[in-house]
């Protein structure tokens, strides 16, 4: 509802209750944080401050620790170990057990049942909720945003001061709809909405603003699916992206270890009605785009902004008319050996690999799996699937996935960032070409020398089987309605 | 924190639109337990050869003329992508106090405030004038100042930058920002009293 008459965003209303002390002309606002997340990878040096100062972290209850980005995905050995053979990640992951230890913070382990990429076991666990606020020293914090929360990645100065105080400086971000109009077709998904929203706004068209996806399409999309879209929002340079919570969002959360029950979940579900943003919400901008008209979408270049339906042809830099543009497009085929004009479909690949914080979740896998039952991965390709979490990869092996992978001839890993971002070992070599459903293609981001085409579950999983990129829909029998 | 009021020194310009993190330090060197040696990794892909070690001859950070530089002019959204706070810390400790650019991804721009590091945002024709000026002259050196918040070309035309209140004065002062969060802890109490929390993730 809107109060004093005054119609009011998701944004807003998640962002006005949080606000412990009011941004002046001299100081940012101070917002509280309801839910920290945290990892081995950016947290070590914030603990390491908070030690050398004598502090504490204030509210341990308020924060979970888990293991992924610098974890191996390789098989477990005999006594049931996941083997960590850099010395230095290695390191790393024994300085943050003994930094959760210390400080008191409950932390999913390597190896553990519950450990998995911490924008997979958040909402896996029921502790993203609607209208909380959220953090964590990961850009792609945006992905929680999916549930209704303003979820935003920090530094690890912030990530120090969230630790010691549970608050963060914040000056209050613009605001941008995202209105996706109509129903998606058949292969088209979630990935492709938001390839198509940052190649029509550009990398940095969502700096200082905090998307609210809205629309039909939206709307029909699984948790899963707004994950996925929210997951990206910070590759078209927002701060966060959102959905409004709706009864998709209600039946996702309930039941899950840390969603409200009885009379709690009652009253939360009725709080939780009222965050969508009031009729006649004014956004700062507003944008529109139209699922009906979406196909696949693919990268072609060194930024995720570079994306463009499966089917065309790709840019050559003498139509760019900015000349810095220009010379970005200029570095960025020079960099993945592609020709102004060339068609991707049919460009010979090397890796498929299907996992990330983007697309790991159970919901991918069946799409993937689904399309490459009875099918095979092309000769010489290497087709690498990493569940999400230990919980996406138990629900997956319970659902017979992993054998329909393995007898495709696809590697099936344990759960972390892998490919994504190329610390664990799980890595392109230098030239080599992949489709990968994760969300950066900047250059060396998943190894040295290696080049990234984004692309959805679906496309990965056809693209896998024919050896080159293919657009999945001309692989589909019995099409329908698009999901995910 | 050291206080920063002003800076002198040379430019190098990298003049590539949306240099994305990954660049500025690869992932692979985000193992480290602490901010040590990070300098030497600082555009590490652009800047070694295959071997990561061989200095790229035509990479601008190599060239002995550019050495020294103290302010680095980049393109278009500088900083985009992730979170890292490596990323400011590696330009730190490649020797750069500030950053020139038309705009600032928004993680990237908070976390070189926290540590020192000045982005520094103009409008596009003192970028190219930066670029310009720093290919045909590398000795061509600038000045900024915190405080008046300008930053002045050799020619000395004086362009003002934004900054918000509360970095400066954090900047100014060599004070870091959990500081100020810290004296607070009254009213985090007080919120906290009126608003229950959440969720418990030790339950």
């Amino acid at each position: 509802m809107a109060e004093n008459g005054k119609a009011r965003t998701l944004f807003e209303k998640v962002w006005q209750p949080h606000i412990v002390r009011e941004q002046s002309d001299d100081t940012p606002a101070v917002l509280y944080i309801d839910l920290h997340l945290v990892h081995e990878v950016t947290s070590p040096q914030a603990f390491s401050m908070l030690r050398e100062r004598g502090l504490k972290v204030r509210r341990p209850d308020l924060t979970i620790g888990t293991m992924d980005h610098s974890t191996p995905t390789t098989p477990r050995n005999d006594l049931g170990v996941i083997p960590v053979a850099d010395a230095m990640a290695s390191k790393q992951l024994d300085t943050f057990a003994k930094n959760c230890e210390d400080f008191g913070i409950p932390m999913y382990a390597l190896g553990d049942e519950h450990q998995g990429i911490v924008h997979v076991i958040g909402p896996e666990k029921g502790l993203t909720q609607p209208g909380m606020t959220i953090v964590c020293g990961d850009s792609h914090t945006s992905t929680h945003g999916a549930f209704g929360a303003l979820a935003f990645g920090i530094g690890t100065s912030e990530l120090g001061h969230v630790l010691a105080t549970q608050t963060l400086l914040q000056n209050k971000p613009k605001t941008m709809a995202v209105n996706v109009a109509g129903r998606l077709g058949a292969g088209v998904t979630a990935k492709d909405i938001i390839l198509a929203v940052i190649a029509k706004i550009g990398i940095g068209g969502g700096t200082g603003r905090v998307f609210e996806y809205r629309g039909e399409a939206i709307r029909s999309l699984s948790m899963e699916g707004r994950m996925t879209v929210c997951n990206m929002s910070i590759e078209g340079g927002a701060r966060a992206g959102m959905v409004a919570p709706d009864d998709t969002t209600y039946e996702y959360i309930a039941g899950r270890e840390h969603a409200p029950s009885g009379a709690e979940w009652d009253a939360a579900v009725a709080r939780w009605r009222d965050l969508p943003s009031d009729e006649g919400a004014v956004f700062d901008k507003e944008i529109t785009i139209h699922a009906d008209e979406l196909t696949p979408m693919i990268t072609y270049g060194t930024n995720p902004g570079m994306g463009m339906p499966i089917t065309a042809a790709v840019p050559a830099p003498e139509d760019e008319s900015d000349y810095n543009r220009k010379i970005a497009l200029d570095k960025a085929l020079t960099y993945m050996d592609l020709a102004p004009g060339q068609r991707l479909l049919g460009q010979a690949i090397d890796v498929v690999f299907i996992g990330s914080c983007t697309n790991s979740r159970i919901t991918d896998l069946r799409q993937a799996a689904d399309f490459i039952k009875g099918r095979k991965v092309a000769e010489g390709l290497r087709m690498m699937v990493v569940p999400g979490s230990q919980q996406v990869k138990a629900q997956a092996e319970s659902e017979g996935l992993d054998a329909i992978f393995r007898e495709a001839g696809a590697e099936w890993r344990e759960a972390g960032c892998s490919m994504c971002i190329a610390m664990n070992g799980d890595q392109l070599q230098p030239g080599q070409y992949a489709v990968s459903t994760s969300n950066r293609n900047f250059e060396g981001r998943q190894g040295k020398g290696g080049r990234t085409f984004l692309a959805s579950p679906l496309t990965a999983a056809a693209s896998a089987v024919a050896g080159v990129v293919t657009d999945p829909r001309a692989m589909m029998t019995g099409l329908s309605q698009g999901e995910g | 924190m050291e206080k920063l009021s002003h800076i002198q020194g040379t430019i190098v310009p990298i003049p590539v639109n949306d240099i994305d993190t990954d660049q500025i330090i690869p992932a692979r060197f985000l193992k480290v337990t602490d901010k040590v040696g990070l300098g030497k990794a600082a555009f590490c892909d652009w800047r070694y050869g295959e071997d990561g070690e061989t200095p790229n001859p035509d990479f601008i950070l190599n060239k002995v003329e550019y050495q020294g530089a103290a302010v680095l002019v980049a393109g278009d959204n500088f900083g985009c992508g992730s979170s890292r706070e490596h990323a400011p810390w590696a330009l730190l400790g490649a020797g750069f106090k500030a950053v020139v650019s038309t705009d600032f991804a928004d993680i990237f721009r908070n976390n070189a405030l926290k540590n020192g590091l000045l982005p520094i945002a103009v409008d596009a024709d003192t970028q190219q004038q930066l670029f310009s000026l720093a290919e045909e002259d590398p000795r061509a050196a600038v000045q900024i100042n915190v405080e008046t918040q300008t930053l002045t070309l050799p020619d000395g035309r004086k362009v003002s930058f934004p900054l918000d209140g509360f970095s400066k004065y954090c900047l100014l002062n060599g004070v870091d920002q959990l500081g100020y969060l810290l004296a607070l802890d009254d009213e985090v109490r007080e919120f906290e009293a009126k608003n229950p929390q959440r969720v418990v993730t030790t339950a």
